[in-house]
């Protein structure tokens, strides 16, 4: 190792200036060609192993066929395919999947637009206000849809307990009150839930995006008696794009992937009435393997997708070099 | 050194901000939108005034109808421990401290070498990160649950590795930024003055980067605390597992310990709030691979 080090020492003083410049020998440039690796390497090791060999071992299983308790009985071709297209429940959990990214991503975008804009404002005390906007951000999500499972108790839920003060709810325990046990209320309240997670991290990225903005710009519309109105759309909606579209990439990612909000307020039931693709495949991983490949294998194709408009969008060849 | 530059700075910005607050008319507009942000900051906070409420609510008030409970108890703070809820604790603190440090020792020289060289492997490398930042583990699970079963690892060595490898993106891409930013001459002037590259590396460069580095350390340890899917496929015995598949695990078939399910995420969440309140202006940059900072 030190002897590399010093090799990559006595290279940047070539690279410098012509202090050293006496050819090396042959094991040394041989060093030298290996050292990226030994800077990178773990990290490729790391990752490799992680997170891209994951993937392999998923497409494989795919193909692979199993018992419920996991014994290897052989390849199974397109089977698990076939059986996870035949699951009665699959289209109502795609189309479910559907509603929940769109509606999740598209209220979290909306709302935090908003709430950049409030937070821009220098006002007395924002950063303490902007404090309290991370704790849905930094608190564990599994924790937070606990908490709002709890408060929707049909009996003793605070919420509930609010929504009887204002006179919106009739009678605890009853039917209305028991939001989690319905399948449509349910999946509405987790889709709050959702927002509510989501909002912190938008809301930041967004706030981020409105700093880059300069300031003369808003000057010279000023200057040119433009409206507020006008203002905002032809100078901070057109500049936040990059901001705005990283933020909705990310949180699509995020929100498609999203588990324990929905498994901590439902565990995807009744039955699969309120699973997302996600929970499905965790469901069905109890007990058909191959199947839960196959859904994975689905779903992954679909963060490809966003991977690949994600790097469009970020522009990493400008980053890199 | 930094530090004391740090809080120059920061002491700097404050009577600046001061001055220029202090030229700020309250006016009614002004007014509105502090009260409206306030409100809204509150509203961010009630869920987890929500959860200390309940969890220092005694047994009996358990099922009142009242907002706020007439007397506070502290008993299930103290009999969670009874329930295992040490060992959870500690598991936690073994994976998300392990992660941690596993992503240090990866990221550090990685974004460094990527950040001060061109190498032929270095595009690609950094198209990797950004690649993999974007997947998550609950896309891969299935790949994941097989390959490290396979292994025969300890659950817990299995989330070291599964949380370093995941979080190892944004550690990289924030470390390299910083880095970056730091001119190399720095470098070379303390190398022409006789030390080592790494003397160098360690004295000038590091310290310069402190912000960077203790940003993704924090993130990543809060990133491990929480997770959750992983956690729950890898740990067979809920009572061996860390802290999120020990709360999870309160929800019982029939009956839910809500008392020390609230005490328990207490315990899990403010201290994570806090940690997280320290880094909250630089973790987007890492977020969004850089693209707004």
């Amino acid at each position: 190792m030190a002897d590399v080090v010093t090799g990559r020492a006595g290279a940047t003083t070539a690279e410098t200036g012509p202090v050293h410049h006496r050819r090396q020998p042959r094991g040394r440039r041989a060093l030298r060609a290996m050292s990226p690796l030994l800077w990178v390497g773990p990290a490729i090791a790391l990752i490799g192993v992680v997170v891209l060999w994951p993937v392999y071992v998923m497409f494989k299983t795919a193909f692979q066929h199993f018992t419920p308790n996991g014994f290897y009985l052989g390849p199974a071709g397109w089977k698990n395919f076939k059986n996870l297209f035949n699951e009665p429940d699959l289209n109502s959990v795609l189309e479910r999947t559907g509603v929940w990214v769109v509606v999740v991503v598209g209220v979290t975008m909306a709302l935090s637009l908003g709430l950049a804009e409030l937070f821009n404002v220098r006002f007395p005390g924002r950063r303490v206000a902007r404090w309290a906007l991370i704790a849905p951000w930094a608190a564990s999500v599994l924790m937070t849809a606990f908490i709002f499972r709890w408060a929707l108790d049909p009996n003793y839920g605070v919420i509930n307990i609010f929504l009887h003060d204002i006179g919106v709810l009739k009678e605890f325990g009853s039917n209305q009150a028991d939001w989690l046990g319905r399948p449509d209320s349910a999946f509405a309240w987790m889709m709050v839930v959702a927002i509510f997670v989501s909002l912190p991290f938008s809301t930041y990225a967004l706030l981020a995006g409105l700093q880059t903005i300069p300031h003369e710009l808003y000057e010279a519309a000023r200057v040119d008696g433009a409206s507020k109105w006008r203002t905002y759309r032809s100078i901070t909606l057109p500049l936040l794009r990059p901001a705005f579209l990283v933020a909705l990439l990310i949180n699509v990612i995020n929100v498609f992937n999203s588990f324990p909000i929905i498994w901590g307020m439902t565990r995807g039931g009744p039955g699969y009435e309120t699973a997302t693709t996600t929970v499905f495949m965790f469901q069905l991983k109890q007990a058909f393997i191959g199947e839960s490949a196959a859904m994975s294998v689905i779903n992954f194709g679909l963060v490809i997708v966003v991977v690949l408009v994600f790097l469009k969008v970020t522009r990493w060849r400008d980053q890199v070099t | 050194m930094s530090a004391a530059v740090a809080t120059a700075t920061a002491s700097e910005g404050a009577v600046a901000q001061r001055r220029r607050r202090g030229r700020r008319r309250l006016t009614p507009r002004l007014l509105i939108v502090s009260v409206a942000a306030y409100l809204i900051g509150i509203i961010f906070l009630l869920p987890y005034v929500e959860m200390v409420i309940t969890a220092l609510r005694p047994p009996s008030e358990l099922q009142s109808r009242n907002y706020v409970p007439e007397h506070w108890d502290w008993s299930n703070f103290t009999s969670i421990w009874k329930t295992g809820f040490g060992t959870n604790l500690r598991v936690s603190l073994q994976i998300a401290g392990g992660a941690t440090l596993l992503v240090l020792i990866v990221a550090l020289p990685a974004a460094y070498y990527t950040a001060r060289r061109k190498f032929r492997l270095r595009v690609l490398f950094l198209l990797l990160v950004l690649a993999t930042q974007m997947f998550q583990p609950a896309a891969l699970l299935v790949g994941i649950q097989r390959q490290f079963t396979s292994y025969g690892l300890s659950p817990v060595t299995s989330l070291i590795l599964v949380n370093a490898g995941f979080n190892l993106a944004f550690a990289v891409w924030i470390l390299n930024a910083y880095f970056s930013s730091i001119p190399a001459e720095l470098e070379e002037a303390a190398m022409v003055d006789g030390t080592s590259r790494i003397g160098a590396l360690t004295r000038i460069t590091l310290p310069l980067a402190l912000p960077g580095v203790v940003t993704a350390l924090i993130f990543t340890f809060i990133a491990a605390w929480n997770e959750f899917i992983v956690a729950l496929t890898l740990t067979g015995d809920p009572s061996k597992g860390p802290l999120t598949v020990a709360i999870n695990n309160y929800i019982g078939q029939y009956s839910v310990d809500w008392g020390h399910l609230f005490a328990g995420s207490v315990i899990a969440t403010i201290p994570v709030i806090i940690l997280f309140a320290l880094i909250e202006g630089k973790v987007v940059g890492g977020l969004t691979a850089g693209s707004i900072k």
